[in-house]
């Protein structure tokens, strides 16, 4: 059994490296999306651009929109004469946000004690269009305190008592994008390699035809198998630590918490993704069912992992379904240890759900698997 | 003629008996819609909240009331000591945190103001600030309310109104991308890959020997992947407006021909793709990496284009499916018209008379 394993991983090694061209761009590929993802992944929402239309051209008014552009958040790309004139702005996509200030907005505002200040955004873009709200709320509420305050001044009234907030920022103080998704990005890189090629590489044999030639040997199954999935879970452990690598050169980014335990729960994550590719291996017939197979899931386990969208605003089903998948486990993995400094028992649920995972996916692979077409 | 009839007979059969492809293929765009029609939203809620409370008098009861009632927190946890609120935040449990100092209301008598502490996890920084605003409109709300009884003076309302998606759905960015990418992935992908099985499995050769036309080869090859596209396509909008209440806006026929277009263009360069690579491997590799990625990343469904460096916006404008995507929702979404979309409708017919007329001239007659 042992020296028949060690026969198939030989085999397999050769042949993986005998198509450099496939090697070269497993290990590349990862590399360079590294380098541009995070870029173009970039999220933080700036440069907002913002149609104003103002009625009153009063020194409130003028004010108050020097102190939204000045806020480094919006840039004014429009100054139009009338709403008509700003939604078509919107329609051509050169603005995103429309403010209206009425006319009389300055008396009114002393002689009525209230005012309303109009606000469209376009909110097609649903995560955009509710963080520039935000952020545009919160500039006229500054701005609103701001005169209110030199208002009661001048008028000698006592100020009320007010509670207060002190925002801290634990675990990325600078608001930094990249340190959220690029450990992130470096999960979902890996799966490629160790779930599709993985998958590819055993039904490939069947294709073929080879794997009748290996059916009729005394190659025990489960030799054969796990001769299959070596060579890459290496190849993704490389291009994993590589990744690693080219994070902390170009983005500073290095593991707050043991690497240790990164490097773990990565063993635990490719034993269950292997797996899930073994069992799409042995449903499928030919490279490209398996490919369309591994590429469906594959869609899925990114959707839901968490990457882009907040596992906690799902609803409950979809918490569940997320949970029996190994990439959300894995990505918080990640981001618990390399950002928060998460111990090896504190993200010990979720290695072992990891694990578990593995041991169904393995076990249920080679029950399915037969020696015999 | 009959002959090419025949031909793409055949290759339909070869599609259509290959059941699990075909599921998949269907598969894919109707949970990728009903996922993110369904589970996924930006919006964030049910934000898991951690209590350190010094303070134990009335007014941080009272926001902790004003907390827990919010849809946007779940207070999961009254812990006693920091060590013991940094150990929840490690554990994952807790994504902010509260911290009521030790007499606060005595202080916000004699002083007039007092300040509570929020600790957020701001490993995603998005959500963190989203957080910390919903968090300040609870206080604003509990000091305009409680403490200064009467209105405050000089009130600025903001009155928001979100156009073409008042309720910030997912659905209406995502469903354009949808189909983007579900094109793109049918065309590009399963074409190329089954014209290089072909030549994988040296059937390619009978072909080529034969008295057919090469240019039928092709027309016959990519047939069936377009026939699949257009059903997508209309399993997709059917879906968006039943399930998601997503309305057509604009005019259905603009938006068919457009996607027409869209279909040409990427069946073009997976027919491209097929006359490099030599393996289905490698044909998918190439597919999956010089196409699938940049269809995700530089479109603009995904993340804001305008946010990206000059050279990746530069590279977005050769990706086909960043003016498709302009197209969909300029029609779909916001209800308009030719008038403004020629120029992108341009763009795309340039785009696929260009590659259409590269790919069949490099389409090779001879294997060597």
């Amino acid at each position: 059994m042992i020296r028949s394993f060690y026969f198939i991983l030989e085999k397999e090694f050769k042949q993986m490296m005998r198509s450099k061209g496939l090697v070269r761009m497993l290990i590349m590929m990862p590399v360079i999306q590294l380098l541009i993802l995070p870029m173009a992944a970039n999220y933080s929402i700036k440069n907002i651009s913002l149609a104003v239309v103002d009625n009153d051209h009063s020194e409130y008014s003028r004010k108050m929109i020097h102190k939204i552009t000045s806020s480094g958040y919006f840039k004014l790309t429009a100054f139009c004469r009338n709403s008509q004139e700003a939604f078509k702005e919107v329609e051509n996509d050169h603005a995103d946000l429309i403010l209206e200030i009425p006319k009389n907005f300055e008396k009114n505002l002393v002689r009525e004690n209230n005012q309303k200040l109009s606000v469209q955004i376009n909110a097609i873009e649903g995560v955009k269009a509710g963080l520039s709200g935000g952020y545009l709320a919160n500039i006229i509420t500054d701005f609103n305190s701001d005169i209110r305050t030199r208002w009661v001044q001048s008028q000698g009234v006592d100020e009320p008592a007010l509670v207060s907030v002190a925002p801290v920022n634990w675990y990325n103080r600078y608001m930094n994008y990249y340190l959220f998704i690029i450990p992130g990005i470096l999960v979902t890189l890996i799966t490629g390699i160790g779930m599709l090629q993985t998958s590819f590489n055993m039904v490939k044999e069947k294709e073929i035809g080879t794997i009748e030639q290996i059916n009729v040997t005394p190659v025990k199954k489960q030799a054969f198998i796990l001769g299959k999935m070596v060579p890459y879970f290496v190849l993704s452990a490389l291009v994993f630590v590589i990744g690693q690598i080219v994070s902390y050169l170009f983005y500073n980014i290095h593991s707050v918490g043991s690497y240790l335990t990164v490097f773990v729960g990565m063993c635990a994550f490719l034993f269950s993704l292997q797996g899930f590719g073994l069992l799409l291996s042995t449903y499928a017939e030919s490279q490209q069912q398996a490919m369309s197979l591994g590429f469906f899931f594959m869609n899925i386990l990114n959707m839901m992992s968490g990457l882009y969208t907040s596992i906690d605003s799902m609803p409950m089903w979809a918490k569940v379904m997320t949970g029996s998948f190994p990439l959300s486990h894995f990505i918080r993995v990640m981001r618990m240890v390399m950002l928060k400094g998460s111990s090896i028992a504190e993200v010990g649920d979720h290695l072992l759900i990891m694990v578990g995972l593995g041991i169904i996916f393995n076990t249920w692979a080679v029950l399915h698997y037969q020696k015999r077409s | 003629m009959t002959q090419l009839l025949s031909f793409i007979k055949k290759e339909f059969k070869h599609v259509f008996r290959d059941k699990k492809t075909l599921l998949m293929l269907f598969g894919l765009p109707t949970i990728q819609i009903l996922l993110f029609g369904f589970a996924l939203t930006n919006e964030i809620k049910n934000t898991r909240v951690a209590i350190l409370d010094y303070a134990q008098d009335n007014i941080s009861k009272e926001l902790i009331s004003k907390i827990d009632n919010s849809k946007y927190f779940d207070i999961i946890s009254n812990v006693k000591t920091e060590q013991e609120l940094e150990s929840e935040f490690r554990k994952g449990n807790a994504k902010i945190a509260i911290v009521f100092p030790a007499g606060l209301e005595g202080e916000l008598q004699h002083n007039k103001k007092s300040t509570i502490q929020l600790i957020a996890d701001a490993s995603d920084p998005n959500s963190a600030t989203t957080i910390s605003n919903y968090f300040n409109n609870i206080i604003h709300d509990y000091n305009g309310l409680k403490i200064s009884k009467s209105p405050p003076p000089m009130q600025i309302l903001a009155e928001t109104k979100m156009l073409y998606n008042p309720e910030l759905k997912g659905a209406p960015n995502f469903v354009p991308g949808v189909i983007a990418l579900v094109l793109m992935l049918v065309c590009t992908m399963m074409s190329s890959v089954s014209i290089v099985k072909e030549k994988e499995l040296g059937t390619m050769e009978i072909l080529l020997v034969s008295p057919f036309k090469p240019i039928f080869i092709i027309v016959s090859k990519l047939m069936p992947y377009m026939i699949i596209s257009i059903f997508n396509l209309i399993i997709i909008l059917v879906m968006s407006v039943t399930l998601l209440d997503l309305e057509i806006k604009g005019s259905i026929m603009l938006l068919i021909f457009a996607s027409t277009l869209f279909i040409l263009t990427s069946l073009a360069i997976g027919l491209l793709i097929s006359t490099t690579a030599k393996t289905q491997q490698s044909a998918m590799m190439i597919s999956l990496t010089g196409m699938l990625l940049p269809t995700l990343l530089l479109t603009g469904f995904m993340f804001p284009i305008e946010n990206m460096p000059l050279p990746l916006k530069l590279l977005s404008n050769i990706v086909p499916s960043r003016w498709f995507f302009i197209i969909i929702k300029n029609v779909m979404l916001k209800g308009l018209g030719i008038g403004s979309i020629w120029k992108q409708l341009l763009i795309l017919s340039g785009m696929c008379a260009f590659l259409l007329r590269v790919s069949i001239k490099k389409f090779k007659i001879r294997l060597q």
